[in-house]
């Protein structure tokens, strides 16, 4: 089957910051992106987990985008008005997709 | 003193108060014991539904007190100062940065509802009314003061990063809706609706407050556990004493408003508690290069088992005393 290189954007961020990333990077035509859970983990910031807590203060999110690699650029210039001086990671990786034309 | 010793050993020994003690005890000796997120925050939502409820009826069968607006005022009032003084108190015991000790001041300035929802039981269980109002007065008095902190940042020359969506965040965060909602359907439906619920919010309300107390307790302690390096003696030491200040305060007004013992106990709890919910997520948006490991830890490590354990029964019983009750 023919695949088309992408570019995979995981980007972890705090919990309160979400829907402000989301904003810029549908603002920057970003329209297509994945939310997941955070458990827990540990950082610079020290250890947390998510269990038992109420408030949104401490927990985190993983935004995941798949776009085409001539976009990448927009989207990390969006990504970084956002989450610049926040508690998180932007890790970038190469991947293949097969249906181009969704990305 | 032997009624503040007597009322303090009878809430230590209160359920509520050794699920909290179980809660950090497991979270120290590194139990695997957990309160699932979503468990957790059901838990929280029957809790704010049924305190504000409870008030709301309460405020449909005594009617509207003259003294609603002055009280609510001077919640507010006390919400915008507390801060204030807090900072102030910061920069003398402790080495704090401006940013880091204008954020711990903007949750000492808010409020802990579930500090709050503690002490309402432990005034029921002591037979002690209290004016259903209050919960307005909580809800009015949890914003007030991040504005009171972000002003102190920029009067320093600091940035802070305030938008509209997190004055929105912040006047119509959940817990506010919630408590706030479910205030104006008590006052609605008054005793009637009441007493179409009460066996889902009266009866089994101090057991799911004792196991919301449990997850406060294993949260409590995961923080100490992994956090208490963040806190030098000065800023434990503030901890302890910024919330004696607040109930003092909390006192004074309570009286000058001529509160019942319960209103004023309640003014004193809600002056004396630190927010661990809206404020740190106001300040993870406004100011996040503060560092979140202080403030948190400070509000939910110390203050609010101060106040939970020795706090609320050394207000009810300066209450009692300064009424005459």
């Amino acid at each position: 089957m023919k695949t088309h290189q992408a570019k995979r954007v995981e980007i972890t961020i705090e919990a309160i910051m979400q829907s402000r990333l989301t904003d810029a990077l549908r603002k920057a035509g970003v329209t297509g992106y994945t939310v997941l859970p955070v458990l827990g983990g540990s950082g610079r910031s020290g250890d947390w987990v998510r269990s038992g807590e109420i408030g949104r203060a401490s927990g985190m999110v993983q935004v995941v985008c798949i776009i085409r690699p001539d976009r990448l650029d927009g989207l990390l210039e969006a990504a970084f008005s956002v989450v610049d001086k926040h508690i998180g990671v932007v890790s970038i990786l190469d991947c293949d997709v097969v249906r181009a034309e969704r990305f | 003193m032997d009624q503040i010793l007597s009322l303090a050993a009878t809430n230590l020994l209160s359920p509520i108060i050794l699920s909290f003690a179980l809660g950090v005890a497991a979270s120290l000796a590194r139990s695997d014991l957990s309160v699932p997120e979503a468990a957790a925050k059901a838990l929280s939502i029957y809790l704010l539904f049924a305190i504000g409820f409870k008030g709301g009826v309460s405020v449909a069968d005594h009617g509207i007190d003259a003294k609603l607006g002055m009280t609510l005022l001077v919640g507010i009032i006390l919400s915008a100062g507390l801060p204030i003084i807090a900072f102030g108190l910061l920069k003398v015991m402790t080495g704090l940065s401006r940013l880091d000790a204008a954020a711990v001041a903007a949750h000492y300035g808010s409020i802990s509802i579930v500090t709050f929802v503690a002490a309402t039981s432990v005034l029921q269980s002591s037979g002690i009314a209290s004016e259903g109002y209050m919960v307005a007065v909580a809800a009015a008095m949890e914003a007030p003061a991040i504005l009171s902190a972000l002003w102190l940042i920029s009067r320093g020359g600091g940035a802070q990063r305030m938008d509209s969506d997190l004055w929105r965040e912040i006047l119509l965060n959940g817990s506010i809706v919630l408590l706030v909602g479910a205030f104006f359907i008590g006052w609605i439906t008054g005793e009637e609706g009441l007493r179409e619920i009460s066996s889902f919010i009266v009866a089994p309300f101090k057991g799911v407050l004792c196991l919301f107390l449990l997850d406060m307790g294993l949260v409590a302690g995961r923080g100490l556990r992994g956090r208490s390096g963040a806190l030098r003696p000065g800023v434990l030491a503030f901890g302890i004493l910024m919330p004696v200040i607040g109930s003092s305060l909390g006192a004074a007004f309570g009286l000058l408003l001529g509160l019942s013992t319960g209103g004023v106990a309640l003014l004193m709890v809600l002056s004396a508690s630190a927010s661990y919910i809206a404020v740190p997520a106001a300040m993870r948006v406004a100011l996040p290069e503060a560092n979140p490991s202080i403030y948190l830890t400070l509000s939910l490590g110390v203050t609010f088992p101060f106040n939970l354990t020795l706090g609320i029964p050394l207000y009810v019983a300066v209450a009692s005393a300064l009424t005459g009750v």
